[in-house]
């Protein structure tokens, strides 16, 4: 344990960050996530970085548009309302095929909200808030490790298939400190010969999301999105099962919701009931078939989220038998008390 | 006498960094003649190699089609945080913004004057010709008064949606630009004017001096409604008097 | 072992510090730990507190709505957090700025004189080392107070390491004490 250090959810993203090999990061301050740049303001310039606070939410994920095309790993962070106005550079970062890493850490909303935790982006993160037919890879950690080692495979998946990747926290991960270990470099370089490097000795580049012509362009350009997306769909899908062998009662939860949820698991198992935890860690792609498979043995499934419910509409679309499925929420910043969820639990009769 | 092929020099030749393909341009339109100036820069200044054009949404949203550089588009508004993003990256080549009125003055004043604030190493040229070309013809913010467009059939009524911005002006009030210019491509005097204009804008940067910003007064015969010639004497006779052509910093 | 902990104050008491204090002591013994700062709008007003949780088990919930120990260094704090103390739960209080008593009957309650036992030993600011050096003394299961001294190494600034010495004699005095 003594490799183990303390930081901020938030500081650790940012560490993770240029672990990854991210000299590029634009962001706008919004709490609960204004660690990340005041981190990245200080740690870039160290290592050779820029760091940019942008004018607006718009101008930073365009900024990331800018040196992503350029071909470097840029990054930008924001919470909830942010996240919507970045909603616009996250289509056109889709529709022209560039990688980049967007930290979200949730805060409740709608509208300016509060600045406590939440889980209520998971639509503008998973279905996506932009226009056009595109997905963005949405990775959801449960602690401060997770969200520095998902940082580190963010950069990489973004890369691997040159799309946008999510990292979906929310304020109280941000804000959190933990014990973590600071994660290794992956190693892995990728060639970018779509780069903007200026066209000598080639014929030039051009990064562009617009495709004119309907009928021969534009969907044949989304079909062969939609092929990276179906191999994303397949090779990327991250989940974690907690004491779901003899499972009974499956509690599906993701970041912080699951943490809690765990813990009631804990207590309930101490009363001989049967229940685990169904953690999904990509939540595009879904883990549909793995939960169905679960769920299927269940004689109940309980989707717990910091919202009203959100993802319990993919957990209806892989468990495919509502009277099973069942849902407790909190919002606007309140988290799941975990005896609320232990009622509900013993409630179903175990 | 027969003329012989040696016989002949070449005087005037199309720019090596333009193009050959056919313009989407309507006739009488200044983005033409904007583009092919450019063009005949990056040669003069050896910069094709190293030159990143960022194309706006409008018309010239095919610029990346005629200059024959690496192109990169924008979404409406946000060229100048596109250029940014590009030059931190790649400090050692030219980017260019190229930004019509709607995109520089309405959805994208933010960024435009924010990029011109942080002073980035990049050249903006600014295509003012007070109206929305591509969606066929609404006011800008650089509409004059009392101009008629689809979306000011009554004419632009100042009392009710404010008086045309004037580009320079508005820029000229921060610290970080070093280049600041009007110009006008009516006529070929305007034309050369410009391409001076832009070349320094352009050398500035190389320099690393810092922003440049090159504001062009052009025609936009088809929403204007009036023919290319008509076009050109309303830059001169309408526009002009408003926007003020000339050199407003130069450092 | 689980406690689930509210470290409360005014801004500058040093309640903030004294929780990552108390982790970093129980990271050195494989114990789970979690800290969260109140932040944001919270803050404004001057008051600040920071959740710690430290266990042999995983951690849930790094919100600590009702806490087993609450260490409050000032007036506003004992008032805003004695109610939400666990039954059975330590109250931990500054004697030497709260000059009322806690109303609970429910509750432990150790009152300590932080800022005196600071001042006698030479400090202004090491009010929290006073609190958190009692607070061992009353749980010697939540983390030993030779890895409390021994995190104070990375928990306090490189600009503010030379105050360690006081800090440590801040930590010792209080930890023997029982005023």
């Amino acid at each position: 344990m003594s490799d183990q250090i303390l930081m901020k959810g938030n500081e650790a993203v940012g560490e993770a960050a240029i672990i990854a090999g991210c000299r590029h990061y634009f962001a706008y301050p919004i709490t609960p996530q204004n660690e990340i740049p005041a981190y990245m303001a200080k740690r870039l310039p160290e290592v050779g970085g820029t760091f940019l606070q942008a004018e607006s939410e718009l101008a930073a994920i365009n900024m990331v548009f800018g040196a992503s095309a350029a071909g470097a790993r840029a990054m930008t962070s924001s919470s909830s309302p942010g996240i919507s106005l970045k909603q616009e550079g996250i289509s056109y970062i889709a529709g022209a095929e560039l990688p980049c890493v967007i930290v979200d850490m949730m805060r409740g909303g709608p509208g300016l909200g509060n600045i406590a935790g939440s889980q209520s982006d998971y639509f503008q993160a998973t279905r996506g808030g932009g226009n056009g037919d595109y997905r963005v890879l949405v990775i959801a950690p449960a602690s401060v490790q997770e969200l520095a080692d998902m940082t580190v495979k963010a950069f990489d998946l973004a890369d691997h298939y040159s799309i946008p990747v999510m990292i979906l926290g929310d304020g109280f991960l941000g804000q959190m400190s933990e014990p973590f270990t600071l994660p290794e470099p992956s190693g892995k370089t990728f060639d970018k010969p779509w780069a903007l490097t200026g066209a000598k000795g080639r014929k030039p580049n051009i990064i562009a999301s617009m495709r004119l012509t309907p009928e021969d362009l534009l969907e044949k350009h989304n079909l062969e999105l939609q092929k990276t997306y179906q191999e994303i769909e397949a090779n990327e899908v991250m989940y974690e099962s907690y004491l779901l062998d003899d499972a009974e009662y499956v509690i599906v939860a993701y970041g912080t919701s699951a943490r809690i949820s765990r813990s009631a698991i804990g207590e309930l198992r101490k009363e001989g009931i049967k229940v685990g935890l169904f953690r999904p860690l990509t939540l595009w792609p879904y883990p549909y078939k793995e939960l169905k498979a679960v769920s299927d043995r269940a004689k109940k499934v309980l989707t717990v989220e910091m919202s009203l419910g959100q993802m319990v509409e993919d957990v209806r679309l892989a468990v495919q038998n509502d009277s099973k499925v069942d849902f407790y929420g909190r919002t606007g910043g309140m988290l799941p008390v975990s005896e609320e969820i232990i009622r509900k639990v013993r409630s179903y009769g175990g | 006498m027969e003329a012989k092929a040696a016989d002949f020099k070449y005087v005037y030749d199309r720019p090596k960094s333009l193009v050959d393909v056919p313009t989407h341009y309507c006739p009488g339109c200044g983005h033409g003649i904007v583009h092919k100036i450019l063009a005949e820069v990056i040669d003069e200044l050896g910069i094709r190699d190293d030159t990143i054009v960022v194309a706006p949404v409008g018309c010239s949203v095919l610029l990346y089609n005629y200059i024959d550089v690496d192109g990169c588009e924008a979404a409406h508004g946000r060229a100048p945080a596109v250029a940014t993003g590009l030059k931190r990256v790649h400090k050692d080549k030219v980017v260019i913004s190229y930004q019509g009125d709607g995109d520089l003055l309405a959805i994208g004043t933010g960024e435009a004057i924010h990029a011109a604030n942080r002073g980035e190493n990049f050249t903006t040229i600014f295509m003012n010709n007070a109206i929305y070309g591509m969606t066929g013809g609404q006011m800008a913010p650089t509409t004059m008064e009392n101009q008629v467009t689809k979306t000011t059939p009554y004419g632009r009524d100042t009392a009710d949606v404010g008086f045309p911005i004037r580009g320079c002006e508005l820029v000229n009030t921060l610290e970080a630009p070093v280049f600041i210019e009007r110009c006008a491509v009516y006529d070929v005097k305007h034309v050369l004017k410009t391409k001076r204009a832009i070349k320094k804008g352009l050398q500035n940067q190389i320099e690393g001096k810092g922003y440049s910003f090159i504001e062009v007064l052009s025609m936009c015969p088809t929403n204007w409604g009036i023919s290319p010639v008509k076009s050109a004497e309303w830059v001169k006779e309408v526009m002009e008097p408003y926007y003020k052509l000339g050199n407003f910093r130069d450092l | 072992m689980h406690e689930e902990i509210v470290v409360a104050g005014f801004g500058g008491q040093g309640v903030i510090m004294a929780g990552k204090l108390l982790c970093l002591a129980a990271m050195k013994e494989g114990k789970h730990v979690s800290h969260i700062p109140s932040y944001g709008a919270e803050m404004r007003g001057g008051t600040a507190n920071c959740s710690v949780v430290i266990s042999d088990d995983p951690i849930g919930s790094p919100v600590v709505p009702h806490p087993t120990i609450v260490v409050a260094m000032n007036g506003p704090s004992m008032r805003k957090f004695e109610p939400r103390l666990k039954k059975g739960g330590l109250l931990l209080y500054n004697s030497s700025l709260i000059d009322f008593k806690p109303e609970r009957d429910d509750i432990e309650v150790i009152a300590v004189k932080a800022n005196d036992i600071a001042e006698d030993e030479g400090s202004k600011m090491a009010a929290n080392m006073a609190a958190i050096g009692r607070l061992q003394a009353a749980k010697p299961d939540l983390v030993s107070l030779d890895n409390i001294i021994d995190a104070l190494k990375i928990a306090v600034s490189k600009r503010n390491q030379k105050h360690n010495e006081v800090n440590i004699k801040v930590l010792k005095k209080a930890n023997s004490s029982t005023t």
